[in-house]
């Protein structure tokens, strides 16, 4: 297929940014949408030309560094997938496709369509872990008994690959899936209500420092989502907050 | 805003319970409203109870406006900054792909609630404060529903009314659940979201049916 695209460039930081438009032709529909971008920058540097810069790394659907806005929507249109995993064939012959960076004030652009994601890491620092003694009386995990329910929603929410998409598609970008998915998978296990209260306050703090805008329960991070997770894990990040500061 | 109301969350919770508790006033007013469509003595003495009784005047009274102030100077604050934290937009970004209308566009809804607020206030409550409280006119408890009557006589009011209740039910619409799954109560999200998709229809649709019925029979 012979596609249209309209691609955010921008040179660093400080650059304004613009949509460049190109033209790619015989493009099959069993390419993942990364490789189809893969073609281009291999046309561009034939021509000499800057190739476009995009994160990706497993390009198995995993790891969550691919991201990418793609007419309109985090990974594309497709359901439950990352960008790696988005595949031509949901785009038709003569199509075009706009393809720029996930944007939020807290996502800075570094380079085209990098942005900068390191404030999901500093929100994780300032609580997303659960502090565990390595005196080597440690005692085994699978000693303490869980529900099969609450292990379930745990990883569930464990599952939360961090690539951003729910700060993307929200109109405030809004954090609050990420934050509530790193609160929940500890909050539902006995080991992580130790530090339930100062992880939750401490990584809500955070992410108000970010920049990252209120959530309005628009539910568009839930659609986007590419592991599902659920916005039911909001209204328990939105519990912990209360129970831990009232 | 310092303290506890710094938190974004802290937030979305005063929102949402001050969405409640305009939720449960707007069923209240509702229900007094109704009774004109049966009775004129009736609603007549449920006004004049609403309009003198000290507690509805001099505590529910100042706590309601207080709600509605705070729900919209609240949600005003909220939208500046959900619109600044992302400074650069998209060239194409497809809201309708992820949510719904309603629950994009509260500010918009709200805005034009917040102007039938004024409409409503210049009709209703600036003239009764007048009465009661600056000119000190005599109480005449069988007044009220001639007024209700009077003012809807006007073709442009009933209209403006009822548009500001269509998008009053698009606001409820998304409101109520998203009230309830802001104060963390998600364990009876179908029954929420079924009572909410009815409480948004029937409330703005029985103020349309009152507006309408005296218009067409003063």
């Amino acid at each position: 297929m012979n596609l249209t695209l309209k691609i955010w460039r921008q040179k660093g930081p400080q650059d304004k940014g613009r949509m460049v438009e190109y033209k790619v032709t015989d493009i099959s529909e069993h390419m993942s949408f990364l490789e189809m971008m893969d073609v281009l920058n291999e046309s561009l540097v034939a021509k000499d030309e800057e190739p476009i810069a995009f994160d990706h790394d497993c390009r198995e659907g995993i790891c969550g560094m691919c991201s990418l806005q793609i007419n309109g929507e985090a990974h594309g249109p497709d359901r439950g997938i990352t960008t790696c995993q988005l595949h031509m064939r949901m785009f038709k012959d003569g199509d075009t496709i706009y393809i720029e960076p996930f944007r939020a004030n807290a996502f800075p652009v570094i380079k085209d369509l990098v942005v900068d994601r390191m404030a999901f890491e500093r929100i994780q620092q300032a609580g997303g872990y659960i502090s565990v003694n390595t005196s080597g009386n440690t005692q085994d995990a699978n000693s303490i008994p869980i529900s099969k329910h609450n292990a379930d929603l745990s990883m569930d929410a464990a599952s939360c690959i961090g690539c951003g998409a729910c700060v993307a598609s929200c109109k405030n970008s809004s954090a609050m899936l990420f934050v509530a998915a790193k609160v929940s998978q500890f909050a539902l296990l006995p080991q992580g209500k130790v530090e339930a209260k100062e992880r939750v306050k401490n990584m809500v703090f955070q992410m108000d420092l970010e920049g990252f805008g209120n959530c309005t329960n628009t539910g568009a991070c839930e659609i986007e989502c590419p592991k599902g997770i659920s916005i039911e894990n909001i209204a328990r990040l939105n519990r912990e907050y209360l129970a831990a500061t009232i | 805003m310092s303290g506890f109301l710094s938190s974004s969350i802290a937030r979305k919770v005063a929102m949402a319970l001050s969405a409640l508790f305009l939720i449960i006033f707007l069923l209240i007013h509702l229900t007094v409203n109704i009774t004109s469509l049966f009775s004129e003595n009736v609603f007549n003495e449920l006004s004049h109870f609403m309009g003198t009784n000290f507690l509805v005047q001099f505590l529910m009274q100042p706590i309601l406006i207080f709600g509605v102030v705070f729900h919209f100077v609240m949600g005003f604050v909220l939208e500046l900054k959900n619109r600044g934290s992302r400074s650069v937009k998209y060239v194409k970004y497809n809201g309708a792909a992820n949510a719904s209308w309603m629950s994009r566009n509260m500010a918009i809804s709200g805005g034009v609630i917040l102007a039938f607020l004024v409409l409503h206030f210049i009709d209703f409550w600036f003239p009764e404060m007048n009465y009661k409280y600056i000119e000190f006119l005599p109480e005449d408890p069988t007044r009220y529903f001639a007024e209700l009557q009077h003012k809807f006589t006007n073709p442009l009011r009933v209209g403006a009314y009822v548009i500001a209740f269509v998008l009053l039910a698009l606001h409820l619409l998304h409101g109520f659940q998203s009230a309830f799954q802001s104060i963390g109560l998600n364990k009876y999200t179908k029954c929420v979201k079924t009572l909410g998709k009815i409480y948004a229809i029937a409330i703005p649709a029985g103020f349309i049916i009152i507006a309408l019925f005296h218009y067409f029979n003063h």
